[in-house]
């Protein structure tokens, strides 16, 4: 602003911005000088910070950010973080390792701890196919009802994550193999669809009674050696009882036709590779807890 | 309202030196004042940094497992105490409307009497006084402190400044450290605070505060009020020609001039230009110049002045609490009116009272009991081996009050429906009995079978929990997810 324009406000005697909005005008205040003092720390602060502190982005030819003289990472930070808790979590799940299953179910602080841990480590590893809490999917079984193919006991659980379900690396792994009837020609078609009768009426559905009195007699000599004579299953061969309500690959006509005609032979990895046992503890406590536990 | 125009007493001002950009700040050297105003402040500091220093030390008994800290905001426990209120965090709206009724309570105060937070109440005040008291017991009064600074370095001098630094960083110390005792269990902080036990937390902010008292109370003072603090400039926005500010009544005191005993008070204003008034003052401006931002209505100038007037033998309260519309009327040869009951009063008024008894209703009818029931909703049923479909869910039951519960629980509203609660046996008479701790969240995992035949779609049930020894009733409609539309 030039000289001849000031605008001296008259009761203040302050010099205004002379900028005017309805009528009101801006006093033109000296600010406090250690306002501006504030002001040069700042900026004083922001270079120390970018010394300090990494700050400056990887420009081309730099191949990295600066890193400052700190050494500040969140990268490390979260890595000492991690460990760290490892080393807090290491009592507890020291524990968890000499503690046996029953005993981690009943304690109510181990307890805790193994379904924490066990939920996480389901997130991980078991939701992917068996869905969060359990819940299944066609071709994978739903933990959280009461039907179980090889064991629901706190030990039967834990076998089966440590060994897996015909997981050929394993010479412990649960194993049983379902002939294809249909592919490998052991049955013909005909026979197949009895059979199918037959095997749906166990369960009480309605059916056509000519064939499935047919397909009884082809029950007896080729299933129930399995599946038992009245096919309630036998867990020693991971044999689902057909009788019940639960069909883990479906319970339509097509899904138990194509399941004699093809033979379900489900994996499942043992997980004893690739999880410590302290883990694998806690995915039983917690997949025993999701409602189907014996 | 007659018409009557508010002028600021002020001699034209003179040609103005070319504005600097940034303002020196002056020196302040607030006097002594005596008076009844000063009295009053007196008493306000005492009782004021009273309560901040020793409420933390009040215990009041809850029980076992709780902590008996009368005032205690446990972050940690995730629960605020005050007195035999208990507040979880889920009701932080408490704090709210407590906050909203100290806005309004400003408000209010403001629009009656000025801003008496300013003057009275604010810690800015409070221990900017505790400071400047300090400085005096040192330095001396305002004479003898300018006499001291505008002396060389001297070992006098010396004693005196660093004493006064001493004295200000302790004050700052223990104030910081007061405000960590409202955080965690006072003894027991106090306690590890010196073994250096204490969490870090707890250090940082002691040293926070202990930093901004120092600074603010010592050296900024009121260049807080003058250009941190947003309060000045909402204030005038609160207060009108009605309010009752620190106000100098120019129609009594013009013209001023000096005054020599013996002589007469005709065609005379009652000002006679002692100063004493700005002296006092601990912000350094003259009341006399009007209503002005900078001012924090301490008072000190009425005392100041009331001592004058008394000494030359003229009624007091040429400076007082009063009105703008009040002074310009009796300047214009008007009868003066006074209004404290006006529509923004009466609003703040209502809408304070308003909120205190829907706060008070509310805390008088809060539950101590509160049931949430949370579906799974992966799987969001399952189907069992013989057709039936069950659903899980998670209880919840908070119980904020002192005793241990028992509660017994039914679910009903869906045939053939049944009911298990892991962990826990129904008793003989088949009944279901869930302990909840005092204090204390509980949550059970409890399975709703329902049979095939009668499952389908989305149906609803009702749990029940009944308080075994008072019979309190609790329900909760919950919904039933089984396959089906
Ligand atoms: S103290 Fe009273 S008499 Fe003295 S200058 Fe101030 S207003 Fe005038
Ligand atoms: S003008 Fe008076 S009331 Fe205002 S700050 Fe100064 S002494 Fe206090």
């Amino acid at each position: 602003m030039s000289e001849h324009d000031k605008d001296i406000d008259q009761p203040t005697g302050v010099e205004t911005t002379g900028h005017e909005w309805d009528g009101i005008k801006e006093l033109n205040n000296p600010l406090p000088r250690w306002w501006l003092y504030i002001w040069y720390a700042t900026i004083a602060f922001s270079i120390g910070y970018m010394v300090v502190m990494p700050a400056i982005p990887a420009l081309p030819g730099m191949g990295t950010n600066t890193r400052g003289l700190a050494g500040q990472s969140d990268r490390m930070a979260v890595a000492e973080q991690v460990e760290s808790l490892r080393t807090q979590r290491s009592a507890s799940g020291a524990a968890l390792l000499t503690a046996s299953l029953e005993e981690i179910e009943t304690d109510r602080e181990l307890q805790q701890f193994a379904m924490a841990s066990g939920e996480s480590a389901f997130g991980d590893n078991c939701a992917t196919c068996h869905g969060a809490g359990g819940r299944g999917a066609k071709g994978y079984p739903t933990l959280a009802d009461d039907a179980w193919l090889w064991s629901g006991t706190l030990e039967g659980i834990q076998y089966t994550l440590q060994h897996g379900i015909r997981h050929e690396e394993d010479p412990e792994t649960r194993f049983s193999l379902m002939p294809a009837f249909g592919r490998d020609r052991l049955l013909e078609r005909q026979q197949i669809d009895d059979v199918v009768n037959h095997v749906l009426s166990l369960s009480g559905r309605e059916v056509d009674e000519a064939a499935s009195s047919r397909g009884a007699d082809i029950f007896a000599a080729q299933c129930a050696s399995c599946h038992g004579e009245d096919g309630a299953g036998d867990r020693t061969f991971g044999a689902p009882n057909l009788t019940d309500d639960i069909w883990v690959f479906g319970s339509e006509y097509r899904d138990v036709y194509n399941s004699v005609y093809d033979a379900r032979n489900a994996h499942m990895p043992a997980w004893g590779e690739r999880l410590d046992e302290a883990t694998i503890k806690s995915l039983a406590v917690y997949v025993h807890s999701l409602g189907g536990g014996e | 309202m007659s018409r009557v125009t508010l002028i600021t007493p002020k001699s034209p001002p003179p040609a103005p030196p070319p504005q600097d950009l940034y303002a020196k700040r002056k020196q302040i050297y607030p006097k002594l004042a005596h008076g009844k105003f000063r009295t009053v402040k007196w008493a306000a500091m005492v009782g004021m940094l009273g309560i901040y220093y020793l409420v933390p030390w009040l215990r009041w008994d809850r029980g076992t497992g709780v902590p008996d800290q009368a005032v205690l905001a446990d972050f940690g426990g995730e629960r605020f105490f005050f007195f035999g209120i208990e507040i979880w965090p889920q009701e932080a709206y408490y704090l709210a409307g407590l906050m909203i009724l100290a806005a309004l309570g400003l408000f209010l105060v403001t629009s009656l009497f000025g801003r008496v937070w300013c003057g009275y109440a604010c810690p800015q005040t409070v221990w900017t006084d505790l400071y400047i008291w300090v400085e005096r017991a040192f330095e001396g009064d305002r004479a003898a402190r300018m006499r001291l600074d505008a002396k060389p370095m001297s070992f006098n001098k010396a004693w005196r400044k660093v004493g006064k630094h001493a004295v200000w960083l302790l004050i700052a110390f223990v104030t910081g450290g007061a405000f960590i005792l409202y955080f965690h269990d006072a003894q027991m902080i106090a306690q590890t605070f010196f073994i250096g036990e204490a969490p870090l937390s707890a250090y940082w902010f002691a040293a926070i505060l202990t930093f901004t008292t120092y600074v603010l109370a010592g050296t900024m003072r009121e260049q807080v009020c003058t250009y941190l603090c947003p309060w000045p400039r909402i204030q005038a926005a609160l207060t009108d020609e009605h309010a009752l500010n620190v106000t100098y009544r120019y129609d009594r005191g013009e013209p001023r001039g000096p005054h020599r005993k013996g002589e007469s008070w005709e065609g005379r204003g009652d000002c006679i230009d002692c100063k004493q008034c700005v002296q006092v003052c601990p912000v350094g401006i003259d009341i006399r110049d009007g209503a002005q931002l900078e001012c924090i209505h301490c008072a000190l100038c009425i005392d100041a002045c009331d001592d004058m007037m008394k000494k030359v033998d003229r009624p007091t309260g040429l400076i007082a609490y009063d009105t703008d519309i009040a002074v310009a009327r009796r300047a214009a040869g008007m009868p003066t009116q006074y209004r404290l009951i006006r529509a923004r009063t009466v609003l703040y008024g209502a809408l304070m009272v308003a909120i205190a008894a829907l706060m008070a209703w509310g805390l008088l009818n809060r539950g101590t009991f509160e049931v949430n029931v949370l579906k799974d909703r992966s799987p969001p049923y399952v189907r069992l081996s013989d057709g039936d479909i069950r659903n899980g869910y998670t209880l919840k039951l908070v119980n904020k009050s002192g005793e241990a519960r028992e509660m017994t629980l039914e679910a009903n509203g869906i045939d053939g429906l049944e009911l298990d609660v892991i962990g826990l046996e129904a008793t003989e008479a088949g009944r279901m009995l869930l302990p909840v701790a005092a204090h204390g969240v509980d949550r059970y995992r409890i399975f709703v079978t329902v049979p095939k035949e009668t499952a389908g779609g989305r149906d609803h049930f009702t749990l029940l929990l009944q308080d075994t020894a008072t019979g309190e009733l609790h329900g909760n409609r919950t919904s039933f997810m089984a396959p089906g539309d």
